[in-house]
C-alpha cells in the first residue's frame, strides 16, 4: 500500500477587539462577571433587530487585505438556525454562500474564505462530564454571545502536524499586527479547528475528514492533528474506512472523542438574514483597509529571503514579529560590509545562545545588547580581530552586563594573537605535549587535529583564529 | 362628552392646538370609552396596571390602541400568544416611543391573532375579537382588535402590522381606513416579527386624514432597524379634491377571480365614482400576483418558523414544567404555548427551508416574488395606482372558515401581493353590502396601490375618493351584551359601560 499522505486544513475563529458586539451596543469583555454585557437585542428579546457593527466590517477589510483575498463587493447575511440554549435568538447569524472575503493566501497556503458572524454565549456544564450530556445543570453566560468573529477557513494545502503548527502560528502573528484581536488562544480570542484527512500519497483525490476541536494551543494543534492521523492512518491499514464526525480534544490526556449535541448532522435551515442589509464596502473602505497594513512576516519573510538572501527558515523566524525583525534590521544596517546572512545567524544563533544563558528572557527585545554593539562585534569576528568563540564569549558579557564590545576586548586580553611567531611556538609545543594525535594525524586521520587545536585553544584563551592554528599544525607536522 | 369622541384625530389635534380641547379631558374620555369594551379587542388598557415608562404626561394628540404585537416597556405584550403570557418587556418599540414623544398616550394594547397570523382574529389565545358592526361576525386579521376598536368607538384611532394584509382586511371588514407603508417606511424595531420582509406598521383610522397624521408621527429611517428608510418627505394632510389626471389599473389577472356579488358590485361602484372624479380606469395584467397567495405561505412561514425559535421557555415568556431534560422543556414548552395555526405555519416554514426543499419552496417563492413586484413595475409604469376590493367577501362569521385554513389564506388574495412587493397600498370603505349568504348589510373595502415610497400621492387620491363616497355609517357604540367565544380573556372586560 501507497503511503499515506496528511491533507490538512484549518478553521479559524478570530474574535475581534471591537468596542461593542457585532449586533448590538454592548461592550466586549473577557473575565467579567457573567451576564453584565447584555441587552434585549443580544438576549433575543421579541421585537429586537440586529444592526452590523461597522468596526467589525472595517477590521474584516484588514484581515483580507492582509490574507490578500478578494473583497465582495455586496457579502450578505444568513441565518443558522439551531436550537441550543448558547444562541438565544435560536439562529446564529453568520455570512453563508456570500462571504465578505473570497480566495486569498498566506505563507504558501490558499486561503478558502471569510466571513462575518457573531460568537455564541458561553456553557459552562456543572458536573463530571464538562459537557451538556450527563451534566447536572448548564449556566449560560451571555457577556460573549454576540462578540465579532471573522472565521478564516484554508484550502487542505498543509501536509502535517508541524506545518499546520508553524502555519498557525504565522496566522496568528499575522492578525496580531493588524491589531484588530488579542489572538490569545487560552482566552478564545483565537480558535483552531483542524480537518483532517489521509490519502495514499500522489492521489488527488481527498479522503473523509475529521474535524477536531477545542485544541487551545498549538501544542494542542499539532498534538491532535498527530493523533487523529495516527488513528487515520492506522485504521485505513488495517482495512477500515474513516467516518467523516466532529471529534473534541482533551487537554487533560491529549485524546479525541466523537462530539454529539448541536454538531451532529443538523439541518441549519440556512436563509437570508431579512433583518440586515447587504455589506457593501466602498472602494475608500478596501483600500483604506490594504493601505493600514504594516509589513507582515509573510512579506517581511519574503524580503528577508530575496533581498538579503537568507535561508528560508531563518528568515521566517526573523520575521515572525515585528520586534525581533526590527532589531535584526537595525544591526544588519549598523553592521556595513557584513553580509545579512551572517547577521541572521549571529541573531538567531549565537545571541539567542547567550540569551538562553546569560539572561531569564531569552528575547532579543528585552537584551541588553545594543544592535550597534552587536554589529561592532560581529564586524570584529568577520574582521579576524577577535576569534569566533571570544566572540561568543564577549556577548554573553553584552548580554548580562552591556556595554561596547572593543572595551570588553580590550579588559579581558580577547583580542586575537596576531603575532605568528608566539602563535608558531604554542602550536609546537601543543604537538609536542601530544605525540599520539601528531602520528594519528600523520597516518591520515583528520580527525585526530581536534585534540592539537583544542590545546592551543585552550593555551590562548580563545584567542587563535582558528583557521590559522590548523595551518600551523599542518605546517609543523609537515602536511 | 359624545361630540368630544366624535371628533377624527386630525379635528381633535386641532382644537387642542387651538385651545378649544382639553387633552387631558379628551384622553380621559377616551379611556372611559376604551373600559367600556364588549368586543374584547382590548388585551390591556392604560390603568389595568401601571403604565410606567410609555406613560405620557402631556397629552397633545388623540390617545391610540396599540396591537399587542409593539413591545411597551413594563407593560404586558404577548402578541396574542399563550407563550407570552406575562411577558413585560425591558423596552419599548420605536414605533410606540414616536407616538409617546408625539404626545399621544397609549389608551390600550389591542387583541390579534397570535403572532399575527390569522384573517379573522380567531387564532388569538385570548379569545376572538367581535365585528362591532355584527357581533356575531369576525372583524378580520390580524390586526382584529386594533380595527374593532376603532370602528366600535374604543379609541380614536390605532396602529397594527401587516404581513400579508393585516392592517387592510380588518379596516375593509370593519368599515375603517387601514394602511400599508412602504417597507422600510417605518421601523420594525421592536414589533414583534412575524415575517421579517415582509411586516410594515401602519395605521387603522377613521378616515384618510387621521391616516396621514400618524403615518407622518412614525415613518422615519431608525438606527435600532437596518432596514427602516423612512419616506423621502414628511407626509402632509391630503386637501386633493378630484382625480384629475390620475389613472387607475384594474389588475384583471386578480379582480376575474369570484368573489361576493356585493363587493363586485360596490369595488365597479368605486371605480365609476373615480371616473366622475376626473381620473381615469383602465385594465393592467399582473401575470404572477395570482402566485401571490402561494408564495406568501412560503415565505412567511419560512421567516416565522426562524423568527420564533426564540420562544422557548428559557428567558421570558411562559415555562412548561417539564421532568426531563432541556430539549423536552423546549418541546413541552412550545407545544403548549403556540396555537394551532403558529404551529401548522412553523412546520410548513422548517420543511420549506430543509436541505434539499429550499430550492423547491423557498427559492422559488422569492423568485415569484420577485416576479411580482417586476409586474407591478410594469403597472406603474402606465398607471398611477392599481385598485382592487380590499377583501374577496364582507365580514364572515365567526368559526366560518376556521376548519378551512386554505379558505381562510384567500381573504389575503387581494392584499399579498402588494407585500410582497413592498409598495403603499390602502384601504378606504366603500360602502356596505349584503353578505353572499344574506343579512344585514356589512362595510367593503376599495384598496388603492401605489409605487414604493408614493405615499402622499396615494393619500391625496385616497382623500379624493374619500369625500366623494361620503362614507359614514357607523356600528352602534353598544349593543347586545359581550358573550365570550371560546379561549380566555387575560384582562378583565368593563362590559356593559361602552357608550
Amino acid at each position: 500500500m501507497a503511503e499515506l499522505e496528511a491533507v490538512i486544513g484549518l478553521e479559524i475563529h478570530v474574535q475581534l477587539a471591537t468596542k461593542t458586539k457585532m449586533f448590538c451596543g454592548c461592550s466586549l469583555s473577557f473575565g467579567d462577571e457573567p451576564n453584565v454585557h447584555t441587552c434585549p437585542v443580544c438576549l433575543a428579546h421579541p421585537g429586537v433587530l440586529p444592526v452590523t457593527n461597522e468596526q467589525a466590517i472595517l477590521y474584516a477589510l484588514k484581515i483580507a487585505a492582509a490574507l490578500e483575498c478578494e473583497v465582495a463587493p455586496r457579502s450578505i447575511f444568513h441565518r443558522k438556525n439551531y436550537f441550543y440554549p448558547d444562541s438565544p435568538k435560536a439562529y446564529q447569524i453568520s455570512q453563508y454562500d456570500i462571504p465578505i472575503a473570497g480566495p486569498g493566501r498566506l505563507g504558501g497556503v490558499r486561503i478558502h474564505r471569510a466571513h462575518l458572524e457573531e460568537d455564541a454565549a458561553k456553557m459552562i456544564h456543572v458536573g463530571d462530564s464538562g459537557r451538556i450530556h450527563g451534566s447536572g445543570a448548564s449556566l449560560v453566560d451571555f457577556n460573549r454571545g454576540g462578540t465579532p468573529l471573522v472565521e478564516i477557513v484554508t484550502e487542505p494545502d498543509l501536509r502535517s502536524a508541524a506545518e499546520a503548527a508553524v502555519w498557525a502560528r504565522l496566522l496568528r502573528e499575522t492578525v496580531r499586527q493588524l491589531d484588530v484581536s488579542d489572538v490569545n488562544m487560552e482566552e478564545g480570542s483565537l480558535r483552531v479547528d483542524a480537518n483532517v484527512s489521509v490519502r495514499p500519497a500522489g492521489s488527488e483525490e481527498l479522503g473523509t475528514k475529521t474535524e477536531l476541536k477545542n485544541m487551545n494551543s498549538f501544542r494542542f494543534l499539532e498534538r491532535g492533528i498527530e493523533a487523529e492521523l495516527a488513528r487515520q492512518r492506522e485504521l485505513i491499514e488495517a482495512g477500515g474506512t474513516v467516518v467523516q464526525e466532529t471529534l473534541h480534544f482533551s487537554p487533560e490526556d491529549g485524546s479525541l472523542h466523537p462530539l454529539r449535541s448541536k454538531e451532529e448532522a443538523h439541518d441549519y435551515r440556512y436563509f437570508p438574514e431579512p433583518d440586515l442589509v447587504p455589506i457593501a464596502p466602498t472602494e475608500e473602505m478596501i483600500r483604506e483597509a490594504r493601505d493600514s497594513l504594516p509589513e507582515l512576516p509573510a512579506a517581511r519573510a519574503a524580503r528577508y529571503e530575496g533581498e538579503m538572501g537568507l535561508a528560508g527558515d531563518v528568515a521566517a523566524l526573523l520575521a515572525a514579529d515585528p520586534e525581533t525583525a526590527g532589531y535584526f534590521e537595525q544591526v544588519a544596517e549598523a553592521a556595513a560590509g557584513v553580509e545579512p546572512r551572517v547577521v541572521a545567524n549571529w541573531v538567531t544563533g549565537e545571541l539567542a545562545a547567550a540569551l538562553r544563558q546569560g539572561v531569564r528572557e531569552a528575547d532579543a527585545r528585552d537584551s541588553k545588547v545594543d544592535p550597534d554593539a552587536l554589529a561592532a562585534l560581529i564586524g570584529m569576528v568577520q574582521e579576524k580581530k577577535i576569534s569566533h568563540g571570544s566572540g561568543k564569549a564577549v556577548l554573553v558579557t553584552l548580554v548580562t552586563e552591556g556595554g561596547d564590545p572593543a572595551e570588553i576586548v580590550e579588559r579581558e586580553g580577547l583580542a586575537q594573537i596576531s603575532d605568528s611567531g608566539e602563535l608558531e611556538a604554542i602550536v609546537a609545543a601543543a604537538v609536542d605535549a601530544n605525540p599520539e594525535a601528531a602520528e594519528q594525524i600523520r597516518s591520515g586521520n583528520q580527525k585526530a587535529i581536534g585534540a592539537i587545536v583544542g590545546a592551543v585553544m585552550k593555551e590562548t584563551k580563545g584567542r587563535a583564529d582558528g583557521g590559522e592554528v590548523n595551518r600551523l599544525i599542518k605546517k609543523q607536522l609537515g602536511l | 362628552m359624545g361630540d368630544m369622541l366624535d371628533l377624527t384625530a386630525v379635528q381633535a389635534h386641532e382644537a387642542m392646538a387651538a385651545g378649544e380641547l382639553s387633552a387631558v379631558e379628551y384622553s380621559e374620555a377616551w379611556a372611559e370609552a376604551a373600559a367600556g369594551d364588549e368586543l374584547n379587542a382590548y388585551l390591556w388598557r392604560d390603568g389595568d396596571s401601571d403604565s410606567g415608562a410609555i406613560a405620557v404626561e402631556r397629552p397633545s394628540i388623540a390617545p391610540v390602541a396599540v396591537k399587542d404585537i409593539f413591545c411597551t416597556e413594563g407593560v404586558p405584550t404577548t402578541a396574542g400568544s399563550r407563550i407570552l403570557e406575562g411577558y413585560r418587556p425591558p423596552y419599548t418599540s420605536t414605533a410606540v416611543r414616536r407616538l409617546i414623544e408625539a404626545g399621544a398616550p397609549i389608551l390600550g394594547k389591542t387583541n390579534m391573532d397570535e403572532f399575527a397570523m390569522g384573517s379573522s382574529n380567531e387564532n388569538s389565545a385570548y379569545g376572538p375579537v367581535l365585528n362591532p358592526w355584527d357581533r356575531g361576525r369576525v372583524p378580520g386579521g390580524s390586526s382584529g382588535g386594533s380595527a374593532a376598536v376603532v370602528a366600535g368607538g374604543l379609541a380614536p384611532w390605532a396602529i397594527g402590522t401587516d404581513t400579508g394584509g393585516s392592517i387592510r382586511q380588518p379596516a375593509a371588514l370593519c368599515g375603517i381606513v387601514g394602511l400599508k407603508p412602504t417597507y422600510g417606511a417605518i421601523s420594525r424595531y421592536g414589533m414583534i416579527a412575524f415575517a421579517s420582509s415582509l411586516d410594515q406598521c401602519g395605521p387603522l383610522t377613521r378616515d384618510v386624514s387621521d391616516a396621514a397624521l400618524m403615518l407622518a408621527i412614525l415613518q422615519g429611517a431608525d438606527p435600532c432597524d437596518s432596514t427602516s428608510v423612512g419616506l423621502p418627505e414628511a407626509p402632509r394632510l391630503p386637501d386633493r379634491e378630484n382625480l384629475e389626471g390620475l389613472s387607475f389599473a384594474v389588475p384583471t389577472d386578480l379582480t376575474s377571480h369570484v368573489f361576493d356579488s356585493g363587493v363586485r358590485a360596490k369595488f365597479d361602484a368605486t371605480l365609476e365614482l373615480i371616473e366622475s372624479l376626473g381620473g381615469t380606469v383602465g385594465e393592467v395584467g399582473l401575470p404572477h400576483a395570482e402566485h401571490g397567495i402561494s408564495a406568501y405561505y412560503v415565505i412567511a412561514p419560512a421567516e416565522a418558523s426562524s423568527n420564533l425559535a426564540r420562544y422557548d421557555g428559557v428567558r421570558y415568556g411562559m415555562r412548561a414544567e417539564a421532568s426531563g431534560d432541556l430539549i423536552e422543556m423546549y418541546e413541552a414548552t412550545r407545544a403548549q404555548g403556540f396555537g394551532a395555526e403558529v404551529k401548522r405555519r412553523i412546520m410548513l416554514g422548517t420543511y420549506a427551508l430543509s436541505s434539499g426543499y429550499y430550492e423547491a419552496y423557498y427559492g422559488q417563492a422569492q423568485k415569484v416574488r420577485t416576479k411580482i413586484a417586476a409586474d407591478f413595475a410594469a403597472a406603474f409604469a402606465d398607471f398611477d395606482f392599481v385598485v382592487t376590493p380590499t377583501s374577496p367577501s364582507v365580514a364572515f362569521g365567526l368559526g366560518e372558515k376556521t376548519d378551512d385554513p386554505l379558505a381562510m389564506y384567500l381573504n389575503d388574495f387581494f392584499t399579498v401581493p402588494m407585500s410582497l412587493a413592498g409598495i403603499p397600498a390602502i384601504s378606504i370603505p366603500a360602502g356596505l353590502a349584503e353578505p353572499g349568504s344574506g343579512g344585514p348589510q356589512l362595510p367593503v373595502g376599495f384598496q388603492i396601490a401605489a409605487p414604493a415610497f408614493g405615499e402622499q400621492k396615494l393619500l391625496d387620491a385616497a382623500y379624493a375618493l374619500e369625500q366623494a363616497i361620503g362614507f359614514d355609517a357607523r356600528p352602534p357604540r353598544s349593543g347586545a351584551p359581550y358573550v365570550p367565544i371560546g379561549g380566555k380573556k387575560r384582562t378583565g372586560s368593563g362590559g356593559g359601560e361602552g357608550g
